[in-house]
């Protein structure tokens, strides 16, 4: 038995079927992963993504520590609320992890890391942590809800108190308000507008119920992982992990080499790479014929060299297999990947593939 | 719970097939199969005329999951394949056991002897727990 976030019995009553996913216990879909995927794109769904980590950090020396374990540079926040995508590097370059960074004030950040990651980010971040005047605190006790779609915000902004709705209202992306121990983010994981809401453990499943009768639909794991690879948004331990650097994973615009003297952990590691020369670079595949690209499958770039598929799948609003893929550096508008035994042609794109409802193709 | 009907036989991996009582035989995959294996989005089926052997593998149906091999029952001549999935594999989830087969062979008299019945079926989903 894995573990359970607040709303796992919720899940169970409403058929979710429930699989493992990093050591949790999630709903994999609740019937259709297929009409949950559109529902996002085309009205308002929402996942329970309780088992992703909150931790804070706080003292006097906030800032400088998450200066030095970011590749992406915090000092950027100077705004409460406003968030910072990027990664977490080992010394070599490889990503611990990928997390978005909350600034709250000058000694005070939340940090929102990935479940399957948890205890090894945690021991990282508070090994780091000696060095500097801070306190790391985990936050098992708080749950997380994303509610995703065009129609997201409007159907939750409702359920809020006025005050509340107006603050959420008025969020720009990558904002977050806070409401006492709830954190309304306007951030998400599908490439649709919408919110990701943290929230006490005990008001997870109250507040669920409240979504579900505004007519939001709950979606799992599986629409959850097409909407992502649609938007071109990478996976952690599929399109990265530590044995690739930011530069080969499309990550590089995470990552702040300016100013020059801000020493992160990764960063001698990244700055010999870039002058070695990247060899590989991460693309956009769209698979021309009938079919369906998978992780790990070869590609070839006739002429260049090979690459593999990092997130292969189907996507249910084009109608196409797309995948997110690792390529040599040369690599052109076209290739081919090894489907089964038979290479089958593909264009090249930069993803997003789909983002607002809308193809990018 | 999965549909089954009585009068069809199966396989252990979870085919399904039908005695057309001509000679030939209809060949699909179980509802257990196409709900373990979620929305269907692709499926690749064997040309026709094709001549397959027992347990070959001769089609293979994708959803938003996984991909899966199907293998041919018995030994036989695919003489029909489902072209509609081609367009709408989604037919596999929505009716297994109907619009959704996929393959009819042509085969030998007594070839179906050896298939396990829809009791020995639920016997094989009940070990699955």
């Amino acid at each position: 038995m894995g573990n359970k976030t607040p709303l796992y019995d919720t899940h169970v009553a409403a058929g979710g079927k429930m699989v493992d996913f990093g050591g949790w216990d999630m709903p994999l879909n609740y019937g259709s992963q297929l009409e949950e995927h559109h529902v996002v794109r085309q009205d308002a769904g929402m996942f329970d993504v309780s088992h992703m980590t909150v931790v804070d950090v706080a003292g006097a020396e906030a800032k400088a520590f998450l200066r030095n374990l970011l590749a992406n540079d915090i000092a950027k926040l100077t705004v409460s609320g406003k968030a910072l995508y990027g990664c977490m590097l080992k010394a070599d370059g490889g990503v611990i992890d990928d997390l978005i960074t909350y600034y709250l004030d000058e000694t005070h950040y939340r940090l929102v890391v990935n479940a399957a990651t948890r205890d090894k980010d945690i021991a990282w971040i508070q090994a780091q942590a000696g060095r500097f005047d801070v306190t790391v605190t985990e936050r098992p006790e708080l749950a997380m809800i994303a509610i995703q779609g065009p129609n997201a915000r409007a159907k939750v902004n409702g359920l809020l108190s006025p005050e509340t709705a107006a603050a959420a209202d008025a969020l720009k992306v990558f904002f977050a308000a806070i409401d006492g121990e709830w954190f309304i983010a306007r951030t998400g994981y599908t490439g649709e507008d919408g919110y990701e809401i943290i929230l006490p453990d005990r008001d997870a499943v109250d507040f669920w119920n409240r979504l579900v009768a505004a007519g939001v639909r709950p979606c799992g794991l599986g629409a959850r992982d097409t909407l992502r690879l649609e938007a071109g948004m990478n996976l952690y331990g599929s399109d990265m992990d530590e044995g690739t650097s930011p530069w080969s994973t499309g990550l590089a615009w995470t990552v702040a080499m300016d100013p020059a003297d801000r020493d992160f952990i990764g960063r001698a590691a990244l700055e010999a790479e870039k002058a070695a020369g990247v060899a590989m670079k991460r693309v956009g595949l769209v698979l021309e014929g009938k079919g369906v690209l998978r992780n790990h499958q070869r590609v070839v770039a006739e002429g260049v060299g090979e690459g593999e598929i990092t997130s292969g799948g189907f996507s249910p609003t084009l109608g196409v297999g797309i995948a997110l893929a690792r390529v040599p550096k040369a690599t052109g508008e076209r290739c081919q990947v090894d489907v089964r035994g038979k290479l089958l042609d593909c264009r090249v794109v930069t993803p997003p593939f789909v983002r607002n409802g809308k193809s990018c193709l | 719970m999965s549909n089954l009907p009585a009068e069809l036989k199966y396989t252990a991996s979870h085919e399904w097939i039908r005695d057309e009582g001509d000679g030939t035989v209809t060949i699909g995959i179980t509802d257990h199969a196409q709900e373990l294996l979620g929305d269907l989005v692709y499926v690749e089926l064997p040309d026709v005329g094709r001549e397959l052997d027992a347990e070959e593998a001769c089609a293979v149906v994708e959803s938003v999951k996984a991909a899966s091999d199907v293998y041919a029952p018995i030994a036989g001549e695919v003489v029909a394949v489902n072209e509609a999935l081609s367009d709408s594999p989604e037919m596999i989830n929505s009716d297994a056991y109907g619009d959704g087969w996929l393959i009819k062979m042509k085969v030998e008299d007594g070839a179906l002897d050896d298939l396990i019945d829809v009791d020995a079926y639920q016997a094989v989903l009940d070990d699955e727990g």
